[in-house]
């Protein structure tokens, strides 16, 4: 006798306070607080703001708590949160060149105006287990200098004075710039949206990717041209007033890579740019965006598109770690439906294959 | 910190609006995918969104909504859309296909022949038929455009060739209104005559890959086949174990490891429905009873 199964209101329930419980841990434990997950998971914070296109530390922390640590998952919550607040417009394009620079290498000249400037980072760091760390400690004090005056003009920008790099694309003012969120996105895509689908993609993806072309997939020669970090102004042309009113600052890592070409027929030999850009400090990402995107522009620069790297839609259609982790993990869902008429032609087919080879289908059934 | 305020069936009304026009092409180029600016949603990509999506543009105040997943309508996810939207929206929730003025549906057609005035949503996860012969976009929206069909011919024709039998058992494709060949969604191809000259309207959302078609109320949808290798659907030879239906599609339930099992119809509304009337199976339980906890 068989009664079919029902309660699957009760179990989701069930599971969902089970979670709620496990996402706290042991009560023994204090709770952390969205401070000291913007505090001292800083880097967690700008990775989900970066992917999840919504620069608020508050938020993104409590996604990052929401989702018990699971990255993808905290994206995931603040990009639904994202999706449903209203549009005002589009703040004035960021000027880099006038960031308060924390930190701002170049791996193409020794020195450059405004200075090579370390800051606050990994590099040349022993990875070496700290123990001191998990008794919890007070750092040393951090060196200061006078605030330096000296403008640091982006390298990219010292190179093209003398032509040596392509000019760096400049926006139809007239033209709104694209968003993939608001329309969907077809191919070929123009630079806009091409840039807004790496900013939002996954950083592994990317990562996989950028390191795939240096080791000769789809190889352009790249050079870190300059990769930069600190704070910008971000501005709001407000209609009613008639001038731009400053909506607050952001922190941002930008990177371009300079990469070779060897000219064609019609152009000159000159470097090439990759972009990459991301809100906090966000170096991995940057450079492996910064590689993908000169990638990408393959077709654009009448190179052979052979790589994955290279290939638009197969870059552009599977970055989205939302959207691909919603897939794949959307196995997990019943599917006995579609499974009932697979098993039902392949049974058929079996049969058919034994009878054709003279053998009893009983034989299987034996087994 | 900023705190959430939602719409009536969580979109905002420009979100609506939007996809209302995507909605309406697509129902004036039957079986055309329209793409449309789908919103990142509160639940995963792959679980419904581009069903949840449509749903919620279309749903009025005195809309009855069921959703069904698999053919039933207790399945954790078809549960978990029906409380979104009973708590999103408030309307009127059922496990009925009779009641309901618009189904949500992942994966089946209801048995009960669809009436005028309701609505089948499905939930797509590719909605492009040619996909898997070719992946490239610009190349599927460009044989689209020109009807060019071959590649899917050929297809078909090879399973015939390799297996005697066309080897597609669900997701099936279909041709729509003679013009446009379309996803059904993956439904087993059982269900694919329900689709044609059908009195309901029926939309097709895909979150994801962000489109829409549709196939309006009595149209012609025609199963792909050849003269001499006509389309039948797929059923297991036997009665439902519950309600001895004949005519319907049935899951298959392991009941013990030895090799036994039964076949229950998918659709458990229509079952239960059937049980009410007095309809009797093998395996019909008299008052049912919680299984033996072990």
């Amino acid at each position: 006798m068989y009664v079919a199964v029902k309660g699957g209101e009760r179990a989701i329930e069930n599971a969902h306070r089970l979670l709620a419980q496990e996402r706290r841990g042991d009560l023994q434990v204090p709770e952390v607080t969205l401070a000291q997950l913007s505090e001292q998971l800083a880097l967690a914070v700008d990775r989900v703001m970066s992917e999840g296109s919504l620069y608020d530390r508050e938020l993104a922390a409590l996604a990052i708590k929401q989702a018990r640590g699971d990255l993808i998952e905290a994206i995931f919550l603040l990009r639904a949160f994202r999706a449903t607040l209203p549009r005002f417009g589009a703040t004035e394009p960021v000027d880099t060149g006038r960031m308060q620079v924390r930190r701002r290498i170049s791996s193409t000249f020794k020195d450059i105006p405004g200075g090579q400037i370390l800051g606050p980072t990994f590099d040349y760091t022993h990875r070496l287990l700290d123990p001191q760390l998990a008794e919890g400690s007070v750092p040393d004090d951090p060196a200061m200098a006078e605030v330096s005056d000296t403008a640091t003009p982006r390298v990219t920008d010292i190179l093209g004075r003398d032509g040596l790099i392509e000019p760096s694309p400049q926006a139809d003012g007239d033209e709104a710039v694209g968003d993939l969120t608001r329309e969907p996105l077809s191919f070929p895509a123009d630079r806009d949206l091409r840039l807004q689908n790496l900013a939002r993609g996954d950083e592994g993806f990317l990562l996989a990717l950028g390191y795939s072309s240096q080791r000769g997939y789809g190889r352009n020669h790249p050079f870190a041209g300059e990769i930069r970090f600190g704070e910008v102004e971000a501005e709001f042309f407000a209609e009613d007033v008639g001038f731009a009113v400053p909506l607050g600052s952001i922190e941002l890592t930008e990177c371009q890579m300079v990469n070779q070409f060897k000219g064609s027929a019609s152009e000159a030999p000159c470097f090439t740019r990759g972009y990459g850009l991301a809100f906090g400090q966000s170096e991995r990402k940057t450079m492996s965006m910064a590689l993908v995107e000169r990638a990408l522009r393959a077709r654009e620069l009448g190179e052979e598109v052979l790589a994955p790297a290279q290939d638009e839609e197969f870059v552009l259609s599977h970055s989205d770690n939302v959207q691909a982790t919603g897939f794949v993990e959307h196995l997990k869902l019943p599917h006995y439906v579609d499974f009932q008429s697979e098993l039902g032609l392949l049974r058929k087919l079996r049969e058919e294959f034994f009878e054709a080879n003279g053998q009893s289908t009983l034989k299987e059934a034996a087994e | 910190m900023n705190t959430p305020a939602y719409n009536f069936a969580y979109l905002d009304e420009q979100t609506k609006r939007m996809i209302r026009r995507a909605i309406l092409k697509a129902i004036a180029i039957p079986g055309y995918q329209v793409p449309f600016a789908s919103r990142e949603m509160p639940m995963p990509y792959g679980w419904g969104t581009g069903g949840v999506q449509v749903t919620a543009t279309i749903l009025g105040p005195n809309d009855v909504l069921n959703v069904i997943a698999q053919g039933s309508d207790d399945t954790t996810n078809a549960i978990s859309i029906r409380k979104f939207f009973a708590k999103t929206a408030g309307v009127e929730t059922t496990t009925s296909t009779a009641e309901a003025t618009v189904i949500q549906t992942r994966h089946r057609i209801p048995e009960l022949p669809l009436h005028a005035g309701q609505v089948l949503v499905y939930q797509v996860p590719i909605p492009e038929p040619l996909r898997f012969l070719e992946p490239r976009e610009i190349e599927t929206r460009r044989m689209h455009a020109l009807a060019e069909y071959g590649l899917m011919h050929v297809k078909l024709y090879e399973d015939i060739a390799r297996f005697g039998h066309i080897s597609t058992s669900y997701a099936y494709p279909v041709k729509v209104n003679a013009r446009y060949v379309m996803d059904p969604s993956p439904t087993p191809k059982f269900d694919n005559p329900k689709m044609d000259n059908c009195a309901a309207l029926q939309l097709f959302g895909a979150g994801r890959e962000k489109r829409i078609y549709a196939v309006p109320p009595y149209t012609s949808v025609v199963s792909l086949d050849f003269e001499d290798h006509p389309f039948s659907p797929y059923r297991f030879e036997a009665p439902c174990a519950l309600c001895g239906a004949e005519d319907t599609y049935l899951d298959e339930i392991v009941t013990d490891d030895r090799g036994g099992r039964m076949f229950v119809c998918s659709d458990t509304d229509y079952c239960e429905g059937r049980q009410a009337e007095g309809h009797r199976g093998s395996q019909s339980a008299a008052p049912q009873k919680e299984a033996p906890r072990g």
